[in-house]
């Protein structure tokens, strides 16, 4: 070990620092047991960043140890930049999913769009071209104009970046409720397909081999980005605007050439993301998966302005730069490679044998930590959980007594106004500023139930999709975990893809609260429950804790990306009608369960009861069938009942497609307890609305694996409208204005002004 | 026959390009890159589409400056076919081989759709597959698209036949409801006088395989493989 000295002008550790840096005086007390003396201000700043929530999953991880993470197909599980499946013929697909919520909320345009570029640059560091994005929106009301700033900054953030680097953005969903007033969610999620034999991982192997920074140059920005998404959002949160970092798609394009070029060159050992905790998180973590010491000199990193300590360059954020390990004696032909794309590249250091983790300032030490126990030595915590009272008494509430509205007389009123609710209505005020035809492998686009993009060079495609109801797992943290897996399956299965695996991001409240740690762990056995039955483990993901604010938190939501198989295109399947004359059939079981649902929310404004019951094997059964009635050619049409029942799913069947609507006649025999709303905007799980030339066909194969089955009605011409018979009520309209609320809701809304003012902030009074 | 794609920084629609002429007509393709000066015998060169040195400044305005464009102008001077999509029209635009400029959209939000095209010249060495009046389905996905020039260039232009693709409704009219960008007569596509460097917004080279939607670009590149091989 060698002498740490603190540099001159460091500030003292004193109590207030430690706690400023957000480590607990256990924390504190910890380091200091580790490095057996007391820390620089430099090494202060180095433990805040890892040891924070946002990069040590201090309160997740003896939780997430508890997801299944193995299959036959997985090639790279949990603990990488991305986690990797084989999908046959030597192709691979990466993925992950991440949060870039508390950016997102004080600073919607650059939040996003820098959460775009870091998962982005965490596929392709695996050695996977991107080849599609998605997103996982969650917006207050958009009654309140600030949140329509939020909505249209961070729309325009995510597509602004995709767009420019030319990944499509294919799929998602956004979801509108109070909940999130204070705290949007905005969780990105990349795609990309790889040779199998390009996998390259992220590890510090190699004594002697040189450390290189390579892309962008380090600035003073986004210092602190991790401890800040590592609390509570509180009015002084717009104060800290400055630790949200600016991206710059162009500059992330280069780097995402010149990274596959160098991976393909055979001259690199490792590569990673310099993301949240910047330096100093890529390199620490680059040495303890290589089990080496590495040693690193900030005056060699380059930077943008003249001045900048140790700490600041260690912690800073700035966006699109790449931390890289080469072989000795390569470093010309990296930076050849990185100069043909007019990117910078500097050696910074190198892998030690010594096993320390040190950084110096020239020949000053001025940081350095014993081996790799500055990762593995954070602390882990399993808190205290214990459900809210409040919530169970809102789940045991009997929503059957809630009288229905005059208006309900007319359950087609009741249809419309479920039809414009921002989140069931058409998103296509947001997917038009995405491209998502650029690569020209998107056989379905935004809109369909999951994106799908073909395999080039095979006969296969790939789909994927992203699900969460987050008042379910409010209600029912467990079941909701088990829901977000299921419904992302059935998404996946309504194309003709078999779901192979998962990525997660856990977006909760702040877990030192004994309630929302019980929504955690429960959602968590849900999720896992879920994805044994269903053989889709996770490969990886990302937690996001403390997404509350004064007013409260976030409803719990265990966000899923899924990505499924489909072996042949042939069976690419898409979720609308087409085919006047085509039986209508609905797979699966439909009960009174009106809990948790759209229906109660958008008509009553009650959020309560028992969300429907999700049983994984269940789930299993119905995707089976599913599955196999469309590889047997008997399927025209498959869409997932989900939010607003049967009526909205039927209803959407109809009318998404703007340029080819139908109609439908529909009769729905129910049990005789089960009334006529339940029917209609229940949420039963474990539901496929299929259209098909061959009914019988999809009879015999739902029977051979136990699920229920039957024939509702018959797709119509458009000019027939939409009529359904259920529980003694009839509901009858026309498309157009089906059509008319579903797909004008969100422009209609998004027309109104749009202010930045946060609801705190006292309007200026005439200047 | 050959294609040359080039490829700038920040050009994505590059490999779209090149694997549309090679995987959908089975003809020979090369990258070439900006700061090269060499078109590699090129018999048509492709602008591709994409965010040439990120739109810094304004889309176009760097690239045309690239050391490649040298080359591609004396391409198209001597006759040479030139197709250039997206930002390939307006770098083109910015490069002179195109009069007029592409703006902001006007509803200043990037559009990513398929649109209704109506083909207004169909004696162009790009678009004699296709018959007058046809309304074909091609996507567009752009942030700066509205094409505009000053009377005397439009009515030059309309005069001359040389706006070759229109935004029209479904059933073929004109519409300011179905025009994605506020584009001058709803001009999504134009050519320059000798008629051999078209400049388009939307992207043919997207619109080759009905999987993904439509075929109705392949018959811009058939045109152009029976024009050059004749």
């Amino acid at each position: 070990m060698s002498t740490v000295h603190p540099r001159p002008g460091d500030p003292e550790i004193t109590p207030d620092l430690v706690a400023e840096h957000g480590l607990t005086p256990e924390e504190y007390e910890r380091l200091v047991g580790m490095l057996e003396r007391v820390p620089t201000f430099t090494e202060l700043g180095i433990v805040s960043a890892l040891w924070s929530e946002h990069c040590s999953y201090k309160h997740s991880r003896n939780l997430l140890r508890t997801l299944p993470v193995s299959a036959p197909w997985v090639l790279q599980g949990p603990g990488e930049n991305a986690g990797v499946i084989s999908i046959g013929d030597g192709l691979a697909v990466a993925f992950k999913i991440e949060s870039h919520n508390h950016p997102s909320a004080v600073e919607p345009y650059q939040g996003a769009a820098t959460g775009v570029g870091g998962i982005l640059r965490d596929v392709f560091t695996m050695g996977a071209r991107p080849i599609a994005m998605l997103n996982s929106l969650r917006f207050g009301s958009l009654d309140n104009a600030r949140v329509r700033y939020l909505f249209a900054g961070v729309v325009k953030g995510i597509g602004d970046y995709g767009n420019c680097v030319g990944i499509p953005t294919v799929a998602g969903e956004i979801v509108f409720d109070p909940a999130y007033e204070g705290n949007p969610l905005v969780n990105a999620m990349c795609v990309g397909l790889m040779h199998e034999e390009d996998l390259i991982r992220a590890k510090a192997e190699g004594v002697g081999n040189p450390i290189i920074a390579v892309g962008a140059r380090t600035g003073r920005d986004g210092i602190h980005g991790a401890s800040f998404a590592s609390e509570d959002l509180s009015e002084a949160s717009d104060a800290k605007r400055p630790r949200v970092q600016v991206g710059d798609p162009f500059t992330e394009k280069l780097l995402l050439e010149a990274s596959l070029e160098l991976i393909k060159s055979g001259h690199i050992v490792a590569i990673q993301d310099m993301g949240a905790a910047g330096l100093t998180s890529s390199s620490a973590e680059m040495a303890e998966r290589g089990d080496a010491g590495v040693t690193i000199d900030v005056t060699k990193v380059p930077v943008r302005e003249t001045g900048m300590t140790p700490y600041e360059i260690l912690l800073s954020e700035s966006q699109e730069r790449m931390l890289v390990v080469a072989h000795r004696g390569r470093e010309s032909e990296v930076k050849e490679i990185l100069a043909k794309w007019d990117l910078a590249a500097e050696v910074i250091g190198e892998v030690i044998a010594e096993p320390v983790y040190r950084v110096t300032e020239g020949d000053t030490v001025v940081a350095e930590f014993p081996g790799s126990r500055l990762v593995t030595e954070c602390p882990r915590y399993t808190p205290d959980a214990r459900e809210d009272d409040d919530i169970r008494v809102l789940r045991e509430r009997d929503i059957s007594a809630i009288p229905e509205l005059a208006e309900e007389a007319d359950p087609a009123w009741t249809l419309r106004k479920l039809l414009s609710s921002p989140t069931i209505a058409s998103k296509a005020w947001a997917y038009r500023q995405y491209d998502s035809t650029v690569r020209t492998n998107t056989m379905i686009g935004p809109g369909g139930d999951a994106a799908v993009l073909r395999i080039r060079g095979t006969n296969k495609a790939i789909a994927v999709k992203t699900d969460c109801n987050g008042r379910y797992t409010y209600l029912d943290p467990r079941n909701g975990g088990r829901i977000a897996v299921a419904e992302a399956a059935r998404n996946v299965a309504c194309t003709g893809a078999r779901p192979m695996a998962i990525t997660n991001c856990l977006n909760f409240g702040n877990p030192k609260r004994p309630a929302v740690f019980f929504q955690l762990r429960e959602a968590i056995a849900g999720m896992a429950e879920a994805c044994t039955a269903l053989e889709t483990p996770v490969t990886g993901g990302n937690v996001s804790l403390y997404n509350e604010n004064p007013q409260g938190a976030v409803y719990p939501t265990p966000v899923v990306g899924m990505v499924g198989l489909i072996e042949s295109v042939e069976h690419v399947t898409r979720s609308t009608f087409s085919t006047p004359g085509d039986t209508i059939l609905v797979l699966g079981e439909t009960r009174d369960e009106l809990g948790g649902s759209e229906y109660l929310a958008t008509i009553h404004g009650v959020v309560a009861g028992q969300p429907p019951l999700c049983d994984p094997a269940v789930e299993r059964s119905a995707i089976d069938a599913l599955l196999e009635s469309i590889a047997a050619g008997a399927v025209t049409s498959a869409h997932d009942c989900s939010d607003g029942g049967l009526a909205v799913a039927l209803a959407e069947c109809c009318i998404a497609d703007r340029g080819a609507q139908t109609g439908a006649d529909v009769s729905i025999d129910a049990s005789a307890s089960t009334q006529a709303r339940g029917v209609l905007f229940g949420e039963s799980q474990a539901r496929f609305i299929v259209s098909s030339a061959d009914p019988a066909a999809v009879e015999a194969t739902a029977r051979r694996h136990r699920v229920p089955v039957a024939r509702i009605g018959t797709v119509t011409p458009r000019e027939a409208g939409l009529t359904i018979k259920a529980a003694g009520r009839t509901l009858r309209s026309d498309i157009d204005s089906l059509s008319a609320a579903w797909h004008d809701a969100i422009p209609s809304i998004m027309s109104a002004p749009a202010v930045a003012l946060a609801p705190h902030e006292p309007e200026m009074a005439g200047v | 026959m050959k294609f040359g794609v080039v490829t700038f920084p920040g050009s994505n629609c590059d490999y779209d390009a090149y694997r549309a002429v090679v995987d959908t007509f089975g003809e020979q393709a090369a990258y070439i890159w900006h700061k090269d000066h060499d078109l590699q015998d090129s018999d048509v060169v492709i602008l591709p589409g994409g965010f040439s040195y990120g739109d810094y400044l304004r889309p176009g305005a760097i690239a045309r400056f690239s050391p490649v464009m040298r080359e591609v102008i004396a391409h198209a001077n001597r006759g040479g076919p030139v197709l250039a999509i997206c930002n390939g029209f307006q770098i083109a635009c910015e490069a002179g081989l195109l009069p007029g400029a592409l703006l902001r959209n006007d509803s200043l939000r990037f559009v990513s759709s398929a649109v209704n095209l109506r083909v207004e010249n169909a004696a162009t060495m790009f678009s004699s597959g296709y018959s007058e009046g046809q309304v074909i389905t091609v996507p567009i996905a752009h942030g700066d698209g509205r094409f505009t020039a000053d009377e005397e260039v439009v009515s030059e232009l309309e005069s001359a036949g040389r706006v070759v693709f229109r935004y029209v409704s479904p059933a073929g009219d004109v519409d300011p409801s179905f025009n994605p960008n506020g584009s001058v007569n709803s001009i999504a596509g134009i050519i320059n006088e000798a008629g051999n460097v078209l400049g388009m917004m939307p992207h043919p080279e997207r619109a080759l395989d009905d999987r993904l939607g439509s075929s109705d670009g392949r018959a811009l590149f058939e045109s152009l493989l029976a024009k050059v091989e004749a």
